[in-house]
């Protein structure tokens, strides 16, 4: 073993070196950063689009008694509601027919209400009215009482916690921890389909398999590939960090995992160390026994979509905590990570996070000896029936 | 050290510290690919210390006979020790390996591709980087030490990779092809490394189809021809496999002495060219003189190694094309 480890991390230390110190690097450490600005940019725009006013406006052709009441109310239930709660109200010059008032094509207001307070006529299409009809009945409702309306004070009694705002806020962060890890390997791991074809092609695997075992080989390039997306892992999450330290005005704390913030990073770190693993020695596996780059290509979309179909169990597992459903997320090598971190956020038991991470481990070793002995059978050449081989010591 | 008629001493087992007689053992040994039997049952057993060439023709098996050996594949059959050790992975650091197909990282500086293969074989690579460096140097291609791969000429990549596979000072060298694609000087140069390699002991194994080099350099060799060793021994005793010829001219062009010729003399450029009888040449030469043929010249040359490489390997491989006149479609 200790043999085995050596020899992968010569492997590794190469592979690392040879893609960081490449100046590829700096173009896949600024790639991801590309969509955050573009993100920033697009939000800026949307802040604008969104402090337009888009409420529809109602056109009031009532009398100018029934127009003022109708106007204080609007404003009296803004104060407790909101702004944004209720239609905009527009006086209009008053028509026999609101229809042709509506149909012109100056006119700004998506209704006209006509009519009297007590009996008040709200003209428009249908859907609209749909809309409307609820908030203009509240209002004139509102402006007839305008002098017996008189709000019931609410009396304030504040806790420091709510569990089920505690629940809430942890299934957020259950649901955001899933969807960067799943994100960063489904970035990060698609890398490691094509990492034996430049062995392949360039005949260096004969060397190698000459001097260390394939599990070596396998393991070393696994490393490589984690430590290089590490390595990417911290700029970003660096960058990311210095832009939330930038924009955040300190109003509101985060809430806190169940097992608390330190154990859920540090378990977020391990997970997506096992997710990361787990699927690159199966891609490893699958792209070693690919002969060229052509066929690595052509075998990437079927396993984006099994990534895809992976993320939506966990996915749906992380609503229905404790259930069957939840329990095959964990136990399931492949979502077992990302339903676990989900967990980790949820639930504070310590323990089923060291099972699970033993339980990923295992395979991940598995998955490395099944794709070396396929290697070793379809590619070197070598050996019988693989699976009678799958428990020898990795000696050659 | 034997073909694959006579039986095998049996190697002694080694103590753990003590060097075993033979670097390199195989008994029985069978790889198939598909239908076509690369390796058909082969025994060798390469003697410690010594410059060992396996010849053949292309496609004889050589390469999957050392690759078989070295444990980079399982054999179907047959089971193999290197440096006394079943498992041959187990001694890799004993061991350095030239292959046919030469592979290096084309971005990687010459000397730390050489560092790089040193590793594997379990050299700290500072170390290795230091006698990378000191190689190349007194090797004379200092002014590559920094330059990638993708930089240098053939061959000198090759011999990169060559330094590379002795760069651990390994106990056994094994070169395929070793001498393919590099020009005469360098071919020199590889045969003097190979030479003061096995003056420190080091055990040489080298594949090839150019019989010079393994005239000059092997003290034995095994003639591997359809998968199967036809010989093995020193390159004096396969010389030995072939009669030596008789190049005779006499003065007198015909008379009573001719019927004294052996029956497979041919007349050529008016000499009369027949192999060494069995009883010598003297019988024959006593009948030339009371024949009055008046001897003009005698010679008798003995065959080099590579017309017993010829005669060995060609008539394998004729006897294979009669035996299984399918295997060739199967290859």
């Amino acid at each position: 073993m200790r043999e085995l480890l050596r020899a992968a991390l010569v492997i590794a230390r190469r592979d690392f070196t040879a893609v960081v110190l490449s100046r590829t690097f700096i173009l896949f450490l600024l790639g991801p950063l590309l969509p955050i600005l573009i993100g920033f940019a697009f939000g800026g725009l949307g802040d604008r689009i969104s402090s337009t006013d888009l409420r529809p406006v109602v056109g009031i052709a009532l009398s100018a008694r029934d127009s003022g009441a109708l106007e204080r109310a609007h404003d009296r239930l803004t104060q407790r509601m909101g702004d944004q709660a209720l239609p905009r109200l527009r006086r209009v010059a008053s028509s026999p027919s609101p229809r042709v008032q509506l149909a012109r094509p100056d006119s700004e207001v998506v209704a006209i209400l006509s009519g009297t307070l007590v009996r008040p006529v709200l003209t428009g299409k249908a859907e609209d009215l749909d809309k409307l009809q609820g908030d203009v009945s509240l209002l004139s409702t509102a402006a007839l009482a305008e002098r017996t309306l008189q709000f019931v004070t609410v009396e304030r009694q504040e806790v420091a916690t709510s569990l089920g705002a505690q629940a809430q806020a942890r299934l957020l962060i259950g649901r955001v921890a899933q969807v960067v890890m799943f994100f960063l390997t489904i970035l990060l791991a698609g890398m490691i389909l094509s990492n034996l074809v430049e062995e392949k092609t360039n005949k260096i695997i004969e060397i190698l398999a000459a001097a260390v075992p394939i599990d070596a080989i396998f393991l070393g390039k696994l490393m490589a590939m984690l430590a290089m997306s590490f390595v990417g892992i911290a700029f970003w999450g660096g960058a990311a960090f210095a832009i939330f330290l930038a924009l955040h005005d300190g109003s509101g704390a985060l809430p806190t995992p169940a097992v608390g913030w330190p154990l859920f990073l540090t378990l977020a770190v391990l997970y997506f160390a096992m997710a990361y693993t787990l699927l690159g020695s199966l891609f490893l596996g699958i792209g070693a026994q690919a002969a060229t780059v052509r066929e690595v290509q052509t075998l990437n979309m079927p396993i984006t979509m099994g990534q895809m179909l992976i993320f939506f169990f966990a996915s749906y597992a992380v609503d229905h905590m404790g259930s069957a459903a939840e329990l095959a997320a964990c136990i399931f090598p492949f979502s077992s990570p990302f339903a676990m971190i989900a967990r980790a956020a949820q639930d504070g038991a310590i323990w089923p996070h060291l099972v699970a991470l033993v339980w990923q481990g295992a395979f991940v070793a598995l998955i490395i000896r099944v794709g070396v002995l396929l290697f070793r059978r379809h590619v070197m050449q070598s050996g019988g029936r693989w699976w009678k081989r799958l428990f020898r010591p990795a000696t050659g | 050290m034997i073909g694959d008629t006579p039986a095998l001493s049996p190697a002694p087992v080694p103590a753990p510290s003590a060097r075993p007689a033979y670097a390199l053992e195989g008994h029985g040994l069978v790889k198939t690919f598909g239908s076509f039997r690369a390796v058909d049952g082969i025994d060798i057993a390469v003697p410690a210390g010594t410059i060992y060439g396996v010849l053949g023709p292309n496609g004889a098996g050589k390469t999957t006979l050392l690759r078989t050996l070295l444990g980079i594949i399982d054999p179907d059959e047959g089971t193999r020790t290197l440096l006394g050790e079943a498992q041959p992975l187990r001694m890799a650091r004993q061991v350095g390996y030239l292959p046919e197909e030469r592979g290096l990282y084309p971005s990687m500086k010459a000397f730390e591709a050489i560092a790089f293969m040193g590793a594997l074989r379990g050299l700290p690579l500072k170390e290795g980087r230091v006698r990378a460096r000191a190689m190349l140097e007194d090797y004379g291609m200092g002014g590559s030490i920094d330059k990638p791969i993708r930089q240098l000429s053939k061959g000198m990549a090759q011999t990169v990779q060559l330094f590379g596979t002795i760069i651990h000072e390994p106990r056994l060298i094994v070169l395929d092809e070793p001498f393919s694609g590099l020009d005469a000087i360098n071919q020199e140069k590889l045969e003097a490394l190979i030479r003061e390699q096995a003056r420190q002991g080091v055990t040489i194994l080298f594949s090839t189809h150019v019989i010079a080099h393994a005239d000059r350099l092997c003290e034995r060799i095994a003639i591997v021809a359809g998968g199967r060793i036809r010989f093995e021994g020193t390159p004096g005793e396969a010389r030995d496999q072939l009669r030596s010829q008789v190049r005779l001219r006499t003065r007198v062009s015909d008379g009573a002495w001719r019927r004294a010729l052996p029956a497979d003399t041919v007349a050529e450029d008016g000499a009369w060219l027949f192999a060494l009888p069995d009883e010598g040449i003297e019988p024959l030469l006593r009948a030339l003189l009371d024949g009055q043929a008046g001897i003009e010249s005698l010679s008798i040359e003995r065959p080099g190694l590579h017309d017993a490489f010829v005669a060995i390997a060609g008539a394998a491989a004729a006897q294979q094309m009669q035996a299984e006149p399918t295997s060739e479609e199967a290859a």
